[in-house]
């Protein structure tokens, strides 16, 4: 079974899926949509099978495969996963099909067609997992820019009503930083030339090389911005939360859920490993960063009026926690930060699917908008706070066992750094229960009110006092349907992973751990004597 | 008593078909009656340009330099002479589109016809055609293909001459916004001839230096007693002649006004094979003559880059027009190939010359992908190539729109097209001989010409259609041809560039 070429057939059956959905005739929608859907099923059980055929405690990089595909510059078409890629790849499997089914009947701008979306959609799929799975440095140069070219035409066609000016930024910060990056890859394959005498891209031989100090220092700058800005770290932040709020809630989900987490995973994939004494010099910087980024961005998202713009800034929050554990050095830490961008994928996708189903009832993305919506919509409100509990890290939801994981691990190494984030977990608290608050609990009011015939009473509802909130007319109710069964089957698993994970981490962590490890002893710190236990 | 030059006809067997088919063609064109001219001309241009190919693929290998020692059959410029005679047979195609223009043609039926006359405005609508313009893009393809072969300044400069004189004419010949053309036209002609002066000039400083117009003795000289003020003087002026033709900045002037000039097949022409020969014949001029003395160029090759792509990306931003936009463009892409041409390396170790010869058959793919598209989206008055026009086109014309995408993803250089592995190679070659920051200025460019690349793939897909848009006219054979091949190349040259990235690795060698 390990010998069947997992990573390539998971990168070309979405792209064979995106190729046959956008080449069905016009009016088979549905067609197209099952086809989406069946493909990105097939992924998911595939990566289920990869994660079997993976030997947790074996070598490093599984699953490979190499063929020469540049051979003047040394290109090689290199795949292959460690524990930390691996469990990327599940939560790609796990989203698209969500995500997938979350947009069945999404009402899309005018003229434009399910079939395109669907179409990019895989693509973007095909990419993601190619740009975790690449092991040669040009391959997941290539990965990390051709993704962008789907996700922007996922905003920019799909999106709300500023997404030509949120597509055309995404795209320019992310173009950007990557042009910074391919000047750092080609100067990593001028060092590889100079000292191995033959240029490579591999991963493996580039881990080996010496750089002088000076050297490190630029290519990992070249390597940390563009990382930066697709995370993003403050102060490369600002585009996303244009970007996750105009975009259709599918490519918000997948946006921040697995795009982003290329930068952090960039982080510990690259910046590490192959610029080990630049990164311990660059560290306290980074540091700096992340959790200005934790407080800033959490201060940021209270501020919000917009729902999609609030849960795109506690994202940038979550990245500063998830680069906190990275550069805190120990293995728990790091291991907590790889854990935690599995779950903020599900958790603040859950919270970007619901708040997008809420958002698909009253047609508006202000908070202001709607009130009292859970007595009416229990479930919708339900699957609300479940992904706001977890988003908020509440122990016993996935984001708490990640968190715990960070902090912990982050304490001893860097105690004031990690002090000061806890601030956020409180700050996160408050964001998240205000607009739950706001949106869910109270007298019903907002775009959702109808105006009906017969007096409804409403003090059964008027619960929320803290609420800022107008006075409920009196003869008004809440017209707002419930989670239909479709939505109720895309946010159960979503749900299910949620607490599961909260209760029962460990099949996750044991992927993770021995990846961190030997990523941190690739920069020559061994973590802490608990960190070791696995090698 | 004067002993014949060495003279070996086979080697200049490209060079023959092309002027060959020239000759034809003034002849049918003095002989064959009006009505059979069109397809004789097409043919014979056609036979000339797809037959000067083959024999370069024929010549592939051969390392030697004939005709008294005037020129060089070599790798590289057999390469170059093959990219130009590829891209000439499609721009010939796209010349030969008959479907598109209600009047059968894109040129003009009797360019001495003053503009806003009686006669004039009856010819418009005549479906009279005018063929002259096949014996003149087949002379100017001729000249480019003995440009880039010239390993003497005399031949480099009669070739010059050769691929210019037509290049004049031919820009003037559109059939709509004829004064537009003509302007363009007498524009190209005076700053062309301008930069021949400074071409001659440099020619008589380098002869006064060296006492040779042979590249072989001038790298001698340089050699010996690099240092000679003549010299430095005279490569100076050369260089000026040869960036004038390339389009660098800031002797790029000409260009968005004949760009947008010129009937868009022309254009097209002008744009991709132009362009080839002159870095042709630059590579040559600096890394045959003064290969061995570096640092008498470099200096000045490494400063008009920046500019180049600063000017292009930048004022490509103002640009509301498409065909002026890509003039931009190819400013700016004209510094990035600058910057595979400072990739010279010690002693000609670097990837530098493959580099630019890969660059120049990638971007003369698109770019004759691009104009062809624009050829297709047309208005009451011709081409509609202003930017507001095109908004909505993606719902008009799904086609027409991706394919438009995949050349602009191209020219932006985003990966899995051509124009990424090509930019890759340059920038490559520039770090590899330690000019990083010249490839730090040329990302930062590189970010700013894909906003605009960018802008009109937003206008396409995202923008709502206009209600008196344009119209997307259906193709005939040629031009369809013309877009299946070079959208195909790019995609290729994109996902599996290995064959020819090798390819241009083995010819990378200039006979000395």
């Amino acid at each position: 079974m390990s010998s069947f070429p997992f990573l390539i057939v998971l990168i070309a059956l979405p792209a064979a899926g995106a190729a046959v959905v956008a080449a069905l005739p016009r009016g088979r929608e549905l067609l197209a949509k099952q086809v989406a859907l069946a493909v990105s099923l097939l992924v998911l059980v595939l990566t289920v099978l990869a994660t079997v055929a993976f030997h947790a405690g074996g070598a490093r990089f599984q699953l490979t495969t190499s063929v020469s595909w540049i051979a003047s510059f040394g290109v090689r078409f290199a795949l292959g996963v460690d524990g930390i890629a691996l469990v990327m790849l599940l939560l790609i499997g796990v989203l698209v099909p969500v995500v997938i089914g979350a947009s069945w009947d999404d009402e899309l701008p005018s003229g434009r067609s399910m079939r395109a979306y669907f179409a990019w959609l895989l693509l973007l799929e095909a990419m993601m997992v190619g740009v975790f799975a690449a092991t040669d440095v040009f391959l997941f140069y290539v990965f990390f820019e051709a993704m962008l070219v789907p996700m922007y035409f996922l905003i920019g066609s799909f999106g709300g009503p500023r997404r030509q000016y949120a597509a055309v930024k995404f795209f320019l910060y992310s173009l950007v930083g990557g042009l910074i990056m391919l000047a750092a890859v080609i100067g990593l394959y001028v060092v590889s030339n100079s000292q191995l005498g033959a240029g490579t891209f591999a991963f493996d031989a580039l881990r080996q090389l010496d750089i002088t100090p000076g050297v490190q220092k630029l290519l990992f700058l070249g390597f940390f911005i563009a990382f930066a800005i697709k995370a993003p770290l403050v102060p490369f932040h600002t585009w996303l939360p244009d970007a996750g709020s105009e975009a259709p809630i599918g490519g918000a989900v997948l946006l921040v859920g697995i795009l982003d987490k290329v930068g952090t995973f960039g982080f510990l994939r690259y910046c590490l490993p192959l610029f080990p004494d630049a990164s311990r010099a660059f560290a306290p910087a980074v540091l700096v960063l992340a959790v200005a980024g934790i407080l800033y961005a959490a201060l940021l998202a209270m501020g919000q009026s917009d729902m999609k713009r609030l849960v795109s800034y506690t994202s940038i929050s979550h990245f500063g926690f998830i680069a906190l554990g990275i550069f805190a050095f120990t293995t728990e830490a790091g291991t907590g930060a790889v854990l935690y961008m599995v779950n903020h994928g599900l958790a603040t996708g859950l919270l970007f699917l619901v708040v997008g189903m809420l958002i698909a009832r009253g047609g508006s993305r202000q908070i202001g908008d709607y009130g009292g919506v859970a007595a009416k919509a229990p479930l919708l409100a339900g699957a609300f706070l479940i992904a706001g509990l977890a988003s908020l890290s509440l122990p016993g939801t996935n984001s708490f066992v990640s968190e715990f994981l960070v902090l912990i691990g982050s304490f001893h190494a860097v105690p004031v750094f990690t002090i000061l984030a806890t601030v956020g977990m409180v700050l996160a608290a408050l964001y998240i229960l205000l607009m739950y608050q706001r949106t869910m609990q109270g007298p019903p009011r907002g775009v959702l009110l109808e105006e009906s015939e017969a007096p409804e009473p409403v003090s059964a509802h008027s619960g929320g006092t803290a609420t800022v909130t107008a006075p409920a007319p009196v003869r008004s109710r809440l017209r707002v349907l419930d989670l239909s069964r479709r939505e109720l089957a895309v946010v159960a698993p979503l749900i299910a992973l949620i607490i599961g994970l909260g209760v029962y981490p460990q099949p996750l962590l044991r992927l993770i751990e021995p990846a961190v490890h030997a990523t941190l002893s690739d920069v020559g710190v061994s973590g802490t004597a608990t960190g070791g236990t696995h090698r | 008593m004067i002993a014949a030059p060495h003279l070996s006809l086979a080697d200049l067997a490209p060079l023959l078909f092309v002027f060959g088919a020239a000759c034809v063609g003034v002849l049918v064109e003095a002989f064959a009656p009006r009505e059979s001219r069109h397809p004789v001309q097409v043919a014979v241009a056609l036979v000339g340009t797809v037959g000067a190919l083959v024999s370069t693929l024929f010549l592939a290998g051969a390392h030697e330099v004939t005709a008294g020692g005037a020129l060089a059959v070599d790798g590289a410029g057999l390469f170059l002479q093959a990219t130009i005679a590829g891209l000439g047979a499609l721009a010939i195609l796209l010349f030969a589109e008959r479907s598109l223009d209600p009047a059968r043609s894109a040129f003009v039926a009797a360019a001495a016809v003053p503009v806003g006359s009686p006669r004039d405005r009856e010819l418009a609508t005549s479906e009279r055609v005018q063929t002259e313009v096949y014996p003149l893009a087949t002379f100017a393809i001729g000249g480019m293909l003995l440009f880039v072969a010239a390993n003497d300044l005399l031949i480099m400069f009669v070739a010059l001459e050769v691929l210019s004189l037509p290049l004049y004419l031919i820009s003037g010949l559109a059939r709509r916004r004829r004064l537009l053309s003509q302007e363009a036209a007498l524009k190209y002609f005076l700053l062309g001839a301008f930069a021949s002066g400074f071409f001659l000039y440099g020619l008589a400083l380098v002869y006064g230096a060296t006492g040779s117009v042979q590249l072989r003795d001038i790298r001698a000289a340089a050699t010996a007693g690099g240092t000679d003020v003549l010299l430095v003087l005279g490569l100076g002026l050369l260089v000026v002649g040869l960036l004038f033709k390339a389009s660098v900045a800031p002797f790029h002037t000409w260009t968005p006004d004949v760009y947008q000039g010129a009937a868009t097949p022309v254009t097209a022409f002008m744009a991709a094979c132009t362009k080839v020969a002159a870095f042709g014949a630059i590579l040559r001029l600096l890394y045959v003559g003064f290969g061995t003395s570096e640092w008498t160029w470099r200096p000045l090759i490494y400063g008009v880059a920046i500019v180049s792509m600063v000017v292009g990306a930048v004022l490509g931003l103002t640009q509301t027009d498409l065909k002026r936009m890509l003039a931009y463009s190819s400013i700016a892409h004209a510094g990035f190939l600058l910057t595979g041409v400072i990739g010279l390396g010690p002693g000609g170790t670097g990837s530098g010359l493959s580099a630019t010869i890969f660059y120049l058959l990638a971007y003369g793919l698109s770019t004759i992908g691009i104009f062809a598209v624009l050829t297709l989206v047309r208005d009451g008055d011709g081409e509609a190539s202003h930017l507001s026009q095109w908004a909505g086109l993606a719902s008009r014309s799904p086609v027409t729109a991706a394919l438009m995408s995949l050349f602009l993803l191209s020219m932006a250089g985003i990966p899995l097209t051509a124009g990424f592995t090509a930019k890759f190679a340059v920038f490559r070659a520039a770090i590899q001989a330690g000019a990083w920051p010249l490839v730090v200025v040329a990302l930062l460019a590189s970010a700013v010409a894909a906003f605009y690349y960018l802008r009109v793939i937003v206008l396409m897909y995202f923008s709502p259609p206009s209600v008196e848009g344009p119209t997307v006219g259906v193709p005939g054979l040629p031009t369809t041809l013309v877009l299946a091949i070079t959208a195909t190349a790019t995609l290729a040259l994109g996902i599996f560039p290995g064959a020819v990235l090798d390819i241009a690795q083995r010819a990378a060698i200039f006979v000395g």
